[in-house]
């Protein structure tokens, strides 16, 4: 049972964040629908964007602490500012539109976090919920610019580095959407195994404690909350540029609401419960929600309870933890 | 007020200069004024209820005061966020735990350490590049004897590591003025003469405002006791002093002797 002493302080804290094997390999399945489910790739496309999504939400929720139910309306700015880029202005260049997508996001995610972190509990629940809904029929009324309840549709982006064009199977969108997933995923490794991303730990385990420390706290959740609106916004531009359109479900309440559940039963604080929770979340709606939706939901709240009660690290929290105590037993 | 006094003695590392607070009617702090010189050893004593936390609170920041003014190294302060003030020098702990369970002892140090130094807001940097922030963590951890402990879970601390770690945070934000509200509370009589030889042994020039309820370790070591009830000081001495003030007796002790 006991800790070996480690008697090098550096060492001691590089140790969990060095790279395993088993992350390499993980990476390398998520490319297998390519090969294994060719006819599978659109939702595989779904499946890298809602991932992102989540692990967005990862940041500010696993990470520095602070829940949201409102998440979806970064999510949704990017995916209709993505829109608007092509249909307003014709800007088509589909990188750079994904990088001002997000960036519109990042904006609106900096004034949201104004008031976000001036509140916590119930308070917090019902102002990301507010802002959530008050975007929701915002968009609905802003006909004009948005397509209201129509949406915008014949969202057509040039094809990626002038070359790759968006085919009928999905093979670019995925490969690009993973792409993205991949290159964001790593800036985020790299941001919660800073320094920052240390302060972030503290204030999701003691925020009270933290300006004991000389942490200014708000400032410090300003600045991941603008961070993850921008992950938000790029998912969401990601959605527009590979379906070709946006709709007011981009910013609803549910997907909100799915994009925590998907967290949650992948686990947080981990960068990978996202994109695993997001797979299970997708691939068992894909495969149930053909016998009967509200079925679907069933099984999903039930696999929810359970999850949080008995595995409150989630499937990947769970994994770990099964993984070190093989490892001590061997 | 204290003009004349400014040219000829060195600037208090603390000031407070009569601090007002009230909760309702109730009132938590009446006109609350001392002074702390640098290096000071004080203890803070006074029955449940005097207003000892809040004139901490008071001094950090975490509650604003009515009315007052507090100083530090002879620059106000009043008006400053308690993670400002931190940055200025003053430091507290906690007198109920207040760690980061999830954390080990030596991230949580290293985060104290990476605040200080201006390295927390960097996300651009991995830690395992922050070698001297770690590095001091350790070196501080290893003087309060947490050397061993430290890359365990804070929440399999035992109690009195936890009130240890609790004192190497503040330390490691290297206060000028370091405020410990009951550093020993709920640790067994033998851990906290320990943890008092610990406070004793810190560096001379931090001046220490202790909270304390055990007369024993206030007496030996504390070099003035500043006793306060319902909200006010009502005396300020030497141990000795204090020990034959009859009203601290009435009040504070019930009659009472204290053994010195």
């Amino acid at each position: 049972m006991a800790t070996p002493i480690t008697t090098d302080p550096r060492r001691a804290i590089a140790e969990p964040l060095r790279w395993r094997w088993y992350e390499a390999a993980f990476w390398l399945v998520l490319l297998l629908p390519y090969l294994l489910f060719p006819t599978y790739l659109a939702l595989a496309s779904q499946i890298a964007i809602a991932a992102l999504f989540a692990l967005s939400l990862d940041l500010i929720l696993g990470y520095a602490g602070v829940i949201s139910l409102g998440h979806a309306a970064f999510f949704g700015i990017g995916a209709y500012f993505a829109a608007i880029l092509v249909q307003r202005w014709g800007w088509r260049e589909p990188f750079s539109g994904l990088l001002l997508s997000g960036a519109v996001a990042a904006a609106a995610g900096y004034v949201a976090a104004l008031l976000i972190v001036k509140v916590s509990r119930l308070a917090l629940l019902m102002v990301t919920l507010g802002m959530g809904v008050l975007l929701g029929e915002a968009a609905n009324q802003l006909g004009w610019l948005t397509g209201g309840n129509d949406g915008l549709h014949e969202i057509a982006v040039l094809p990626l580095f002038g070359r790759f064009t968006f085919d009928l199977y999905g093979r670019t969108a995925f490969l690009y959407a993973f792409a993205v997933l991949l290159l964001l995923f790593l800036a985020a490794r790299r941001i919660v195994q800073s320094p920052f991303g240390l302060s972030l730990r503290g204030l999701r385990e003691n925020a009270a404690r933290m300006p004991a420390l000389g942490t200014p706290n708000r400032r410090r959740l300003r600045t991941i909350y603008t961070i993850a609106a921008f992950y938000a916004g790029v998912a969401g531009a990601l959605l527009t540029q590979t379906i070709g359109s946006v709709a007011l479900e981009a910013l609803g309440f549910q997907r909100s609401a799915e994009v925590l559940i998907m967290l949650v039963l992948g686990g947080t604080g981990r960068l990978y419960g996202g994109i695993v929770g997001s797979i299970l979340f997708l691939v068992a709606r894909d495969q149930l929600a053909d016998m009967n939706p509200q079925y679907w939901f069933f099984w999903i709240g039930l696999l929810l309870i359970l999850v949080v009660l008995f595995i409150p690290g989630g499937i990947v929290g769970g994994v770990a933890k099964l993984w070190t105590r093989i490892g001590r037993g061997s | 007020m204290d003009a004349d006094w400014e040219g000829k003695l060195s600037v208090p590392a603390l000031r407070a200069d009569t601090l007002m607070k009230n909760y309702g009617s109730l009132r938590v702090a009446d006109a609350v004024s001392f002074t702390l010189p640098e290096g000071a050893r004080y203890a803070l004593i006074g029955p449940n209820g005097a207003g000892k936390t809040t004139l901490i609170n008071l001094l950090t920041g975490i509650v604003r005061p009515d009315h007052g003014r507090v100083y530090l190294g002879g620059a106000e302060i009043t008006g400053l966020d308690p993670d400002r003030r931190v940055k200025r020098g003053l430091a507290r702990t906690f007198q109920i735990n207040a760690l980061f369970p999830g954390l080990t002892a030596l991230e949580s140090v290293t985060l104290a350490v990476a605040e200080r130094v201006g390295l927390a807001p960097n996300w651009r940097r991995k830690l395992s590049a922050c070698g001297e922030a770690i590095d001091e963590a350790h070196t501080l951890l290893r003087r309060l004897n947490l050397a061993d402990d430290c890359v365990r879970p804070t929440r399999e601390l035992s109690y009195g590591r936890q009130r240890l770690l609790e004192i190497a945070l503040a330390l490691a934000t290297r206060p000028k003025v370091l405020l410990l509200d009951e550093p020993a509370a709920g640790v067994p009589a033998a851990e906290s003469a320990e943890l008092f030889e610990v406070i004793a042994a810190l560096p001379g020039e931090i001046a220490v405002l202790f909270i304390e309820h055990d007369m024993h370790l206030v007496f030996r070591f504390a070099s003035r006791i500043i006793v306060m009830a319902g909200g006010r000081i009502l005396a300020e001495g030497p141990p000795a002093e204090i020990a034959s003030d009859p009203e601290v007796r009435a009040v504070y002790l019930g009659g009472t002797e204290i053994r010195a």
